[in-house]
Parts: structure tokens; C-alpha cells; sequence
């Protein structure tokens, strides 16, 4: 037994036969092409460019079907790097300066961006030049009419090993009977460990010399969590991965099992847990969870890349459509958050360059000084409460004015659809995010202006503790734990139940199930999760008992620092 | 020629696809466009060499453009700049 310690990529066990795909190192041979047919010789690479623009083209199409818009950007970059004036320029020039066949002129130039790419001291970005290999390599591969051996042929389930594994590779692993790979080279953030992850195919990279250790056929454990590769493991080490990949799956079983059961507590408190929704393209996604619902629309994508505002009639039909999917089950719909950048982009008067647009105009403050992009967006809402349950919530708001204007458009609003006979419920919830810290605060004024409240811990959070999340000097300072921001849920929660209202929470802190039982124990009525969360967090919910978490939540917001929550939840066990 | 120093605003910084995206956006120009970082300057139009610059999350950049059209894609690149690079 040999045991290989990598990297992590992916996590998840995988136990099977290895296949090595071998090294398609490609050999390169420099020969000298004859002056009058340099010519020639440009124009076989410029034929090899256009086949590969065609590669790409079929990878972004597949990259969309399999893993959504944000993947498709990066064969995007690829094609960029095609058009780049690396190969565009610098690989003709080096054939007719060096009289040189084409395919040494881009492998002499290839080299020469990896040097500089060597010399980078920031391993991100030294991994960057993957994306210019994997162009390279399918260049080289039309130039020499070698057709890349694809993954595709892998006929039978096996662990696949290699030297490397270029992205475009990793696109067809799913299609192909991998059950996890491992690569000598590669690191956590290369888009191959990230595909991965998607794909959820454990992998482990960075084992250096694992594709020359392994020969096709061997048995081999692969171990995505510890980043370890098991060569012919002991009967001993197979029992016991054997063992941890049986439970890893019955977990997901179980999980499965839970779709469709209500998320009650072991005392027979009964919660509404419900999806967060980025984008509609997620629905088949979500219905598949069978929520109690959509706590969290979020509609700003509609606002996205585009150079004018969304007309009323396409949002109309977005949001008809995810209401209707989710009838009878209720979908909670938040005006756009969009920041005053967003404003110039779509043609409008904006504010240049905000110092800090976390704290500037967006929101509900955007929207109040744009009233027609604001009752635009609340008569396409509207209209969709003929296809099922609506509630309209609004985010960034500060004072019981800003719900008071709401209020007053909404029913503007109303009142104009009703003079154009479109009929529309006058009692559709409206109520506000709890994100901005004088809102927490203050509940008890905004109780007689608002049906519900939703918490946003993310914002709540980096507010209150005046956190920039994602600067590294401080992002150590965000706390979900932090006794001020539980006293301020805490404080939602009972004004407003006070008021007869009810609560729910989005956020991250919803999909993270050690903070889930703090958030049973302070009695939110609805929590909104991220989807690929959601069962792990019914599960958690499902285990606990509310009155024991409700004990611990008095004490909680008692403490003064999370360490002590910390500890009175390891107490509990949890 | 135009001068103006901006920060990096990708969460993982120049990497392939805001890259992609500066370089979509700069072509649409006709004056020359270039990018430097502590010295270091590079052609806007260029992938690769935007992605060599190495310029990190919150890195200070200097955006240097020069040619008949020269305001129009200033403006619309610190544009880029200012919406994130459509990131969220």
C-alpha cells in the first residue's frame, strides 16, 4: 500500500480501478520550412485557430447546459486567448523569422509566456496559465491532426489519473463513468479543482508524480476530503474507506429521505423553511427540494448587463413564472438591491464612483428616488399574485419613512392596475429586509407598517460590526456568533411575534447548521436557505428541540462574546 | 493621453474572466490601452498579458489610454471598473 498526500480538491471518497490517461506530451520537432512556403505554413496555423475557435464553441455550449452562465465566461477567456496577440501575432512572426513549422513557433511561444508566468509569486495567478495551456494544447493538437484521446471513451467506472487535467477535460468528466480523478499537478483554485467541485467529483491534485506511480488497473482509494491517494490499499484501509464511503452515501440518502417531510422539531415545533432563488434558470432545482416555499427572490439579475431598465412586461413574466411553479407554496419577492453604479449603466443619472457603496445608493433608497423604475417593478409583481402566493419585500431600509413611501407607491400602484381591469388582491404582504441596524432596533415602530420581517444576517452582520467581509485585515471580525447581532435577532423576533408578526431570516447564517439551532432557539418562524443547503439544514432542524434551544438562547444573549456561545452550544453537542 | 489610477475591484482579481471582460470592452476602441501595476505596464487588449499583470483584489492600477477616441474608452472601461466587473 502506498499513500500519496496531495491537495483536496474535491471532496467525497471514491474507490475503484485507476485508469492513467497518459501524458499527452506532445512532441514537438523543429524543422525548417523552406522560404516560399512560410506562406503556406501561416496559413495551416490560422486553419488550426478557426478549428479550435469551433472546439471552444462546442465546450461553451456544453459548459451552459452543464453548469450555467458563470462557467461559459471562462471558455469565453479561452477564446480570448486564442484572439490574443500571442498566437495571433507573435506565432506568425516567429514563423517567418525563424522559418520555422508552426507548430514549434507556438510551442516556442507558449514557453515563453509560461517563464513569465513561473516568475509570478502569487500561486493564484501562476495558476492562471493552465487556461493558456489548455488553448495551447488544443491548437498543437489540430496542427499536428492528433485527435486529443477523449475522456469519452472511458467505457467502465474508474478513478482516473493524469498528469494534469485541462478544464475543458473536466466538462466531459460527468458524461463519462468518472468516479473521481487525481492529477500531478493543479491547486485548490485552478478551474479544474472548481469544476470539480461543481461537478461534485471528488479529486485530488498537486501529487506530483502520482500519474508515473500508478499503472492503469490498479486498485486505488481516493480520498477528496484528506487530499490523499491510496495505491493498492490493504484489505484493512479498503474496509475502512469501504466503510466511510457507505456512510457518506446513506447520509445522502437520508437526506433524500427527508425531501417532502415537514421541518419540525423534536417537540413538535414546526418551522417554514424555504429557498433563497437567485435566478429562475434554479427552479427545477428547488421544486425538486419541495420547500415550503421561496423566502427570498432575488431580483436583480433582471437589472444585470443590460443598457436599459427591464421593461414591466418581462419582469412580469419572470415572476409569474417562479409563482406559478411554486403555487400553493409562497414566494417572497425583493425589490432589486441595485447599487447607484447600475444606475449609469442603464442610461440613467447615477452617482460616479461611490466611495463606499455598501453604505450608499442602493436598495430601497435607489428605488425611492427613481419612483418609476420602483412602480415598475412593484406593477410587475403585482400582476403576478393571479398566478399564486406573493409577498413583496423590501431591502436597505433605515426609516419607518422609507416603508410609509413604499406603502403609498403599492397602492398607487393597485389602484392603476384596478383602473386598467387587472384585478389584484388588496392584501399582499409587504414587509422589509432587517439588514441595516436601526431598522433591528427600532422594530417596534416599523410593526404597524409592515406585515413581516425578513433578516438579512449578511448585512445585519457586517453592520453591525462594521466588517467588511471580504478585507482581509478584518474579515476575521465577521461573526455570526456575535452576541450583539443574536441580541438584535433576538429582538426582531419578539417585537414583532409582539406585534403578531411573523419572522423569517435569509442570509448565510440559514445555511450554515452550526448557527441553524440558534436560529430554531430565538423562534424565526421562517428561515430562507440556499438550495444546495437545504436538506442538510431540515435535517439539523428535524434533531433538535426547540425548548432546549430556546434555553439556550436566553442565555446566549446574555453572554459577551461569541466564545461563550461558542461553548454553551458545545455544551449541547452541537 | 489620458491618465487615471484605479483599484482592482474582483473578488480574485485579474483573473481569466474579468480579463476577458476588460479586453472585450478595450477592443471596441481604437487607441492604444495599457494597464500597469507597481511599474509594470501591459496592453489592455491583450488577455494573457493582463492576466500576467498579477494584479490582486484591491491592487492599485494604472489605466493609461491614448488615441483618437481616447475619453470614450476611458469612460467606458473605469465604467467596468466601477460595476465590478459584473461580478455579483
Amino acid at each position: 500500500m502506498i499513500i500519496i498526500k496531495g491537495i483536496g480538491a474535491s471532496p467525497g471518497i471514491s474507490i475503484g480501478k485507476a485508469y492513467v490517461l497518459e501524458d499527452e506530451e506532445i512532441v514537438v520537432t523543429r524543422t525548417e520550412i523552406p522560404r516560399e512556403r512560410l506562406r503556406t505554413e501561416v496559413a495551416r496555423f490560422k486553419a488550426a485557430q478557426k478549428a479550435t475557435h469551433r472546439d471552444l464553441d462546442a465546450a461553451e455550449a456544453r459548459v451552459l447546459k452543464l453548469l450555467g452562465k458563470k462557467h461559459a465566461k471562462l471558455i469565453d477567456a479561452h477564446r480570448l486567448i486564442l484572439r490574443d496577440t500571442l498566437i495571433t501575432h507573435d506565432v506568425p512572426k516567429r514563423i517567418m523569422g525563424e522559418g520555422v513549422n508552426a507548430e514549434f513557433a507556438l510551442s516556442e511561444a507558449l514557453e515563453a509566456v509560461n517563464q513569465q508566468f513561473e516568475k509570478l509569486e502569487d500561486e493564484f495567478f501562476r495558476e492562471r496559465r493552465h487556461d493558456l495551456f489548455d488553448v495551447g494544447k488544443r491548437l498543437l493538437a489540430h496542427l499536428l491532426k492528433h485527435t486529443r484521446r477523449s475522456l469519452a471513451d472511458i467505457d467502465h467506472p474508474c478513478i482516473l489519473i493524469s498528469r494534469n487535467l485541462l478544464p475543458s477535460d473536466t466538462i466531459n468528466l460527468q458524461e463519462s463513468r468518472i468516479l473521481g480523478f487525481a492529477t500531478d499537478l493543479g491547486g485548490k483554485t485552478s478551474h479544474t479543482a472548481i469544476l470539480a467541485q461543481s461537478l461534485e467529483i471528488p479529486a485530488v491534485v498537486g501529487l506530483s508524480d502520482v500519474s508515473r506511480r500508478v499503472k492503469t488497473g490498479d486498485a486505488v482509494i481516493l480520498d477528496g476530503e484528506q487530499g490523499l491517494v491510496i495505491i493498492s490499499p490493504t484489505a484493512e484501509a479498503l474496509a475502512k474507506y469501504e466503510k466511510a464511503q457507505a456512510a457518506e452515501h446513506e447520509a445522502e440518502r437520508a437526506l433524500e429521505s427527508l425531501k417532502g417531510l415537514p421541518a419540525v422539531t423534536l417537540d413538535d415545533k414546526r418551522f417554514r423553511l424555504q429557498v433563497n432563488l437567485d435566478t429562475p434558470e434554479e427552479m427545477k432545482a428547488v421544486l425538486a427540494l419541495q420547500s415550503d416555499g421561496i423566502g427570498l427572490f432575488r431580483t436583480e439579475y433582471l437589472f444585470m448587463n443590460r443598457p436599459a431598465a427591464p421593461p414591466e412586461e418581462e419582469q412580469a413574466k419572470a415572476y409569474a413564472g417562479v409563482v406559478k411553479a411554486m403555487s400553493p407554496h409562497s414566494v417572497v419577492i425583493r425589490t432589486a438591491d441595485i447599487g447607484g453604479d447600475r444606475l449609469t449603466q442603464m442610461g440613467l443619472e447615477g452617482p460616479k464612483n461611490e466611495t463606499n457603496p455598501f453604505m450608499g445608493l442602493r436598495g430601497v433608497r435607489l428605488f425611492l428616488r427613481h419612483l418609476d423604475l420602483f412602480k415598475t417593478q412593484l406593477r410587475a409583481i403585482l400582476r403576478a399574485t393571479a398566478k399564486g402566493d406573493v409577498k413583496i419585500m423590501v431591502p436597505m431600509v433605515s426609516a419607518v419613512a422609507e416603508v410609509q413611501a413604499v406603502r403609498r407607491l403599492l397602492n398607487q400602484a393597485m389602484a392603476e392596475l384596478e383602473a386598467e381591469g387587472v384585478a389584484v388582491p388588496r392584501n399582499v404582504e409587504l414587509g422589509i429586509m432587517v439588514e441595516i441596524p436601526s431598522a433591528a432596533v427600532l422594530l417596534d415602530a416599523f410593526v404597524p407598517h409592515c406585515d413581516f420581517f425578513s433578516v438579512g444576517t449578511n448585512d445585519l452582520i457586517q453592520y453591525t460590526l462594521a466588517v467588511d467581509r471580504v478585507n482581509e485585515h478584518v474579515s476575521h471580525l465577521y461573526d455570526p456568533f456575535h452576541p450583539a447581532v443574536l441580541r438584535l435577532i433576538h429582538n426582531v423576533v419578539t417585537v414583532a411575534h409582539r406585534g403578531g408578526k411573523w419572522v423569517s431570516v435569509c442570509g448565510e447564517m440559514t445555511s450554515d447548521p452550526h448557527a441553524v439551532p440558534l436560529l430554531v432557539g430565538l423562534g424565526c418562524d421562517c428561515l430562507s436557505i440556499s438550495p444546495r443547503m437545504f436538506l442538510r439544514v431540515k435535517e439539523t432542524v428535524r434533531g433538535l428541540r426547540h425548548s432546549v434551544m430556546a434555553r439556550l438562547v436566553a442565555k446566549a444573549v446574555t453572554c459577551s462574546d461569541s466564545e461563550e456561545i461558542r461553548r454553551l452550544m458545545r455544551e449541547q453537542g452541537l | 493621453m489620458i491618465k487615471k489610477a484605479l483599484t482592482i475591484t474582483p473578488k480574485l482579481g485579474m483573473h481569466a474572466r474579468p480579463a476577458g471582460l476588460f479586453v472585450r470592452e478595450a477592443c471596441r476602441f481604437r487607441s492604444e490601452i495599457f494597464l500597469s501595476k507597481d511599474g509594470n505596464e501591459v496592453n489592455g487588449k491583450s488577455v494573457m498579458q493582463l492576466m500576467l499583470l498579477a494584479a490582486e483584489h484591491g491592487a492599485k492600477v494604472v489605466l493609461r489610454v491614448s488615441g483618437p477616441d481616447e475619453a470614450d474608452a476611458m469612460a467606458a472601461l473605469e465604467k467596468l471598473f466601477a460595476r465590478k466587473f459584473d461580478e455579483e
